[in-house]
């Protein structure tokens, strides 16, 4: 079975250890919103100091205008739990971010918003990196199937837990299912203050 | 029975159900929110029409882009203001308490908590800020979320998650002195990696910890998040339980054996199993400071800044390469011919009442080096009280640090307290990235007393070497 969960260009950012104060700035995170994060995305490597864009990062590299696939190394999206963080790329446009491994707040802030992050060995990510370096890449996201289509009958495979791939399928609310263990939730609380009174 | 580690107890006492496969719905018993990561939480709920369900079981304040100058919800910028209203309005909407900027006991979230006795051990403690592995320290999994499942945790009282993989951090022997938890937690992390944790939930033990304060505790928690770990643990023990005696939130008389012996059941039992250890000896600890843009280049005070070439992994020198150039510094240099421009002592890392009484023990009697800016920010209105009633803001003042009000301020920039572009600055904070104090300001992470030390030097000072010096006088 074959589900295309995303397709589209593929943007290189080769670093390792991307953190969110990159990835966001501060002056971004004093809205209210959670829209209208896109242009914020990356600013300081983006812009240049007088607001012009900066020619020497990818981002604004012709070629990659329209991407919606994004590509790194280890550790990205380390540092502080902003959420602006995973608003900011999904509003540029990218829906799949793939990297050799992720922090762990960032991860869950992205999948909470319905983004798919993919985790590769370095010797995959490593390939990944070669191939873009021959030209741009268009690939197909095949989530069910775990496996990037990479075009002339290649393709990596990947892995994935099971839970977050049902919720990325099905786009669940994780709120709602929660709340449908309302029953379990009240008698724990029963158990909590009968048990630990201290606790409030 | 099973041997289980500390995290494995806290995390099983807190399974309301299984939610499917290996995700488990988990109770919440204290949830800490602040301005910047809970606007649109609160908007979700009203859009989706729920409201909290235990207002109770969370608390507010304010801290992230509070002025540090003036307490007026108008001196750090209009959308700070209206961020800080916006939660002023939503705790009223939905009766969360708040701690808002006029209140005397208002500060750093991470101050605050534990100050209060909010934080108790075998609690499980989540806030909309990665630093929350603070909380840690008390022996209660504490953990950063996002601002979605703040809202989740405001909707139901719980979240959704896995059990993580459990590393142990032995660190055995004594610290020297003017080693302090900050260089120790600096140490873990040049060991490890920025992402050597990640997975995993830390717990801290050996006889360094059991010698350590709670502040200490906390400094070193609070930067697990720097390794990539999900939370950082230490076991409650007396220390713990002399810390919490009497707050305002602690348990009270009547509960107060109860919850001690329940405190006391919780550590890792002897034979448990952790996917991963590391053990490092206290004695081969020094002060610690980073050289570039992020905490897992740092170094010993006493040695040379590193070579690019000196890493075998090509992507690390590579790094290495785009750090030196970011922080102006070249591969050989000491640390202590740099100079500093901004000294900033304070962040929820480093502003309780032990770290300034360390800074304070080193300036005291001295002056801050010509042309270097230097601040101190307490983490809390307890703190600020408690420092000025010791003597301690006088001997800042007296040496010309500034003395602020309570809040995050330079750790992050996110309100007026900025490092201009190409400045150096010595820090207390948790963060050297790039652009985190200010774009293009080079953040040097070090203890208090080396901030302390740097302040008066106008360089970096290796204050072992000057106390080991002294002694041989």
């Amino acid at each position: 079975m074959s589900q295309i969960f995303a397709q589209g260009l593929v943007c290189p950012l080769d670093k390792n250890n991307v953190d969110t104060d990159q990835i966001i700035p501060k002056q971004f995170l004093t809205s209210v919103s959670r829209d209208g994060f896109a242009q914020a995305l990356f600013y300081d490597w983006r812009y240049l100091a007088d607001g012009q864009p900066n020619p020497d990062f990818v981002l604004n590299a012709p070629q990659y205008q329209g991407a919606s696939i994004l590509l790194t190394r280890a550790n990205f999206g380390c540092g502080s739990s902003r959420e602006h963080a995973p608003w900011a790329i999904q509003q540029y446009g990218f829906n799949v971010v793939i990297a050799e491994s992720f922090a762990d707040i960032f991860f869950n802030n992205s999948i909470n918003n319905g983004m798919l992050l993919i985790s590769l060995s370095a010797s995959n990510i490593e390939f990944l990196f070669s191939r873009c370096q021959q030209g741009t890449q268009e690939w197909k996201i095949d989530l069910a199937g775990q496996q990037i289509i990479l075009g002339n009958n290649a393709a990596v495979g990947f892995q994935i837990d099971p839970d977050i791939k049902q919720r990325l399928l099905s786009g669940l609310d994780f709120i709602g299912v929660s709340e449908q263990f309302a029953p379990q939730i009240r008698s724990y609380e029963q158990q909590r203050a009968s048990q630990q009174p201290w606790l409030g | 029975m099973m041997a289980k580690t500390l995290y494995q107890k806290i995390y099983q006492s807190h399974v309301v159900a299984p939610v499917n496969g290996s995700t488990d719905l988990l109770f919440v018993d204290r949830h800490l929110i602040h301005e910047v990561t809970s606007p649109q939480a609160f908007a979700g709920l009203r859009q989706a029409g729920r409201t909290v369900r235990r207002p109770d079981l969370t608390y507010a304040t304010m801290d992230h882009n509070v002025s540090t100058q003036l307490r007026s919800i108008d001196a750090a910028g209009e959308t700070s203001r209206k961020q800080l209203e916006a939660l002023a309005a939503n705790c009223k909407e939905f009766n969360v308490p708040l701690l808002d900027l006029m209140h005397p006991d208002q500060g750093i979230v991470h101050v605050i908590g534990p100050e209060l006795g909010l934080t108790q051990p075998g609690m499980i403690i989540v806030c909309g800020d990665s630093h929350t592995s603070t909380h840690g320290a008390f022996g209660a999994i504490a953990f950063g979320i996002g601002t979605s499942e703040v809202e989740h945790v405001l909707a139901t009282q719980t979240l959704q998650q896995q059990v993580a993989k459990t590393l142990k951090v032995e660190i055995t022997g004594t610290l020297s002195p003017f080693v302090t938890p900050k260089d120790v937690i600096m140490a873990v992390i040049g060991q490890l990696g920025t992402a050597g944790g990640n997975g995993y939930v830390a717990e801290f033990c050996g006889s360094a910890i059991r010698g350590m304060s709670m502040e200490g505790r906390m400094t070193l928690c609070n930067m697990s998040i720097e390794m990539g770990a999900k939370a950082g643990l230490i076991a409650p023990d007396e220390v713990t339980f002399a810390y919490l005696k009497g707050k305002p939130h602690a348990p009270q008389a009547e509960h107060w054996d109860a919850a001690v012996t329940y405190w006391q059941s919780l550590y890792s039992d002897d034979d448990a199993v952790f996917d991963k250890t590391v053990t490092i000896a206290a004695e081969n600890i020094k002060p610690q400071v980073t050289w570039g843009t992020n905490p897992e280049q740092v170094i010993a005070v006493d040695q040379p800044i590193p070579a690019p070439e000196s890493f075998s992994d090509l992507i690390k020198a590579d790094a290495a390469r785009r750090a030196l150039t970011y922080m102006g510094i070249e591969a050989g240099q000491k640390l202590t011919d740099l100079k500093v421009d901004v000294v900033f002592i304070g962040s929820c890392t480093n502003s309780r009442i032990e770290d300034l009484r360390q800074a304070a023990a080193v300036v005291q009697g001295k002056q801050v080096a010509s042309g270097v800016r230097a601040l101190i920010v307490p983490g809390s209105g307890q703190v600020k009280r408690q420092a000025e009633a010791e003597g301690l803001a006088d001997i800042f003042k007296a040496s010309g640090f500034e003395w602020r009000e309570p809040g995050c301020s330079m750790c992050l920039g996110m309100n007026d307290d900025r490092v201009e572009a190409g400045q150096r600055c010595a820090s207390t904070s948790n963060r050297n990235f790039e652009g985190r104090q200010g774009r293009g300001a080079r953040t040097h992470l070090v203890s208090p007393a080396m901030a302390a030390a740097a302040a008066i030097a106008g360089r970096f000072v290796d204050i072992s070497y000057v106390e080991r010096a002294a002694g041989a006088n």
